[in-house]
């Protein structure tokens, strides 16, 4: 099933009461199965598609499709993975991957046994009697993981999901990640502002521009996982994203710089 | 260690009586200002024994304030709980109520005595009403701040797993909000027990109940049996307050 996004338009209304634009006609598919990364500067408002992809939040204009489908609510069928982990802090880790399962009337037997499975899924099966607050930044997003799979979504969105964990863990949490996708076979959404994590983990990277956020630049990476994070290939795509990047920033420089001079004006 | 710390605890307490006592008998305390802890035991245990007035013991005393109490608060926590659930979670219920409840909230629950007395006649439906009153706010206003409180995350993740209404309120803000729920209720408890013994001093012509037990002391002019009847409130109190912290130690283990 494709998930369709059709010139997708918001803006958000500032402090004096006039508009500012944050996203700008957005379209792009993204095909059952694939992982699409999508990257742009801090703040040019990709949690802001995200939210609007999972139904959370009404674009102004445009629309959203999973099949035929249009999407005006959040629905089961798109998983979300917040960028801080949504554990309940007073359920166990167990607990918290029922939850799915448990309010919609799934009997006892049953949810536990498909939440042990998708602990399992996520190498925590040792970890179900834990509470939140008793395990490390990189469990709590596997468990949110193993939380927004037992319910079985098609797609899943995951905004900047490993930001705030270390180097280290943030390249084993992609690796695992990788291999539940795989296991899984979900349309995954994946956004982030970091570019390797964008050429390791995607079949395709979207770049957006500063705000207002165009697409800017659309890439294929057509290399099989698992990737070598310092192959030469790999570092040519990074090298086109960051030159787009720094282009980006520059455009915004300029901008800013014009602001000033008008303001200069206005004061003479 | 621990428990030899634990009972240390009660040391201010005990000095304290005992330097009293030391002042009464030295005579620096006069006997008809106040009475000396001693003297205040033998009214306390006249009052467990043969009652005030005769008849009437100092259990059956507690037993009926407690009831008025735990009845008030009680009807306080299952009408503020939802009610406070509701305005925490839609902005449109807060606006449109807080003003009202900010009106009503500052008169005192005293001053609802004469229309308690009007509404209920006078007995335990007004004074478990008065006591409903001063019970009802601070267990509102925890629960809308525990609710509001509640990153809102959970809130949006939760729907997106499929929770509706029902499972939201039940599953994500009760617990979320339950911290500040049981601090609300602390709090409830305290103020209940205060205004009922208040309520009790015109509230209560016979029976039971510590306020009418102290207000029949006042007349048969026995300070030392006032007194003891001010103690127990306060020892009850205190009582009330731990178990409610044991519980609260019990639900809120994931803290
Ligand atoms: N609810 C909102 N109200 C007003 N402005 C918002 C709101 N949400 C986001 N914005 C603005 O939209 C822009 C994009 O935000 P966001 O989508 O969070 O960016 P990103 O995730 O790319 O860092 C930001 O400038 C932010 O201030
Ligand atoms: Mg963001």
């Amino acid at each position: 099933m494709d998930l369709k996004i059709i010139d997708l338009h918001k803006a958000f209304s500032a402090s004096e009461g006039e508009r500012i634009d944050t996203i700008m006609n957005v379209s792009f598919t993204v095909g059952e199965g694939k992982f699409v990364c999508v990257i742009g500067p801090s703040g040019c408002g990709k949690t802001t598609l995200l939210r609007m992809i999972s139904g959370l939040e009404r674009p102004d204009r445009g629309k959203i499709l999973l099949g035929m489908k249009e999407i005006t609510e959040p629905v089961r069928e798109i998983g979300y993975i917040f960028q801080e982990p949504t554990l309940l802090p007073w359920r166990t880790v167990i607990r918290n991957v029922e939850f799915g399962l448990e309010i919609t009337g799934v009997p006892k037997e049953q949810r536990r046994q498909k939440a042990l499975a998708a602990l399992e899924l996520v190498e925590l099966q040792d970890f179900g009697d834990f509470y939140p607050k008793e395990i490390s930044g990189g469990m709590k997003q596997k468990v949110a993981m193993a939380m927004a799979l037992v319910v079985e979504p098609k797609v899943l969105l995951m905004d900047e999901p490993f930001v705030s964990l270390d180097c280290q863990t943030r390249n084993y949490m992609q690796t695992a990640l990788l291999q539940v996708w795989e296991k899984t076979k979900k349309t995954v959404i994946f956004v982030t502002h970091n570019v390797e994590e964008a050429v390791f983990l995607g079949d395709e990277i979207i770049c957006f521009t500063s705000r207002p956020a165009e697409i800017g630049k659309v890439l294929a990476v057509d290399i099989p996982h698992p990737r070598d994070r310092t192959s030469p290939e790999l570092n040519s795509i990074r090298k086109e994203i960051l030159l787009f990047l720094a282009k980006e920033r520059e455009k915004t420089r300029n901008v800013n710089g014009m602001f000033t001079h008008v303001h200069n004006l206005s004061e003479v | 260690m621990l428990r030899i710390y634990r009972s240390l605890r009660y040391l201010p307490v005990f000095g304290v009586i005992v330097i009293w006592q030391i002042l009464s008998s030295s005579g620096i305390i006069p006997g008809n200002r106040l009475p000396s802890p001693v003297t205040i035991l033998h009214g306390f245990t006249e009052l467990a024994s043969e009652g005030l007035p005769p008849g009437y013991t100092l259990t059956g005393h507690c037993l009926g304030s407690l009831k008025r109490v735990l009845s008030g608060a009680a009807i306080a926590l299952v009408t503020a709980l939802p009610l406070g659930m509701m305005m925490g979670y839609w902005a449109r219920a807060r606006d449109f109520l807080t003003p009202f409840v900010e009106m009503i909230r500052p008169i005192p629950p005293l001053a609802w005595v004469p229309i308690a007395i009007l509404w209920f006649g006078i007995g335990d439906k007004s004074a478990s009403f008065i006591i409903f009153l001063g019970a009802f706010f601070p267990i509102l206003l925890n629960t809308i701040g525990g609710v509001l409180s509640i990153n809102k995350r959970f809130i949006e993740s939760s729907i997106i797993l499929g929770a509706k209404k029902g499972a939201l309120f039940m599953k994500v803000l009760m617990p979320g909000a339950m911290p500040s729920i049981i601090t609300g209720i602390r709090i409830a408890l305290g103020i209940g027990w205060m205004t009922l013994v208040a309520a009790e001093f015109t509230g209560v012509k016979s029976g039971y109940g510590l306020g009418y037990m102290i207000m029949t002391a006042r007349d048969i002019q026995r300070p030392d049996q006032i007194i003891a009847g001010m103690a127990v409130i306060g020892v009850i109190g205190y009582t009330m307050d731990l178990v409610i912290r044991k519980i609260e130690d019990r639900i809120l283990r994931w803290r």
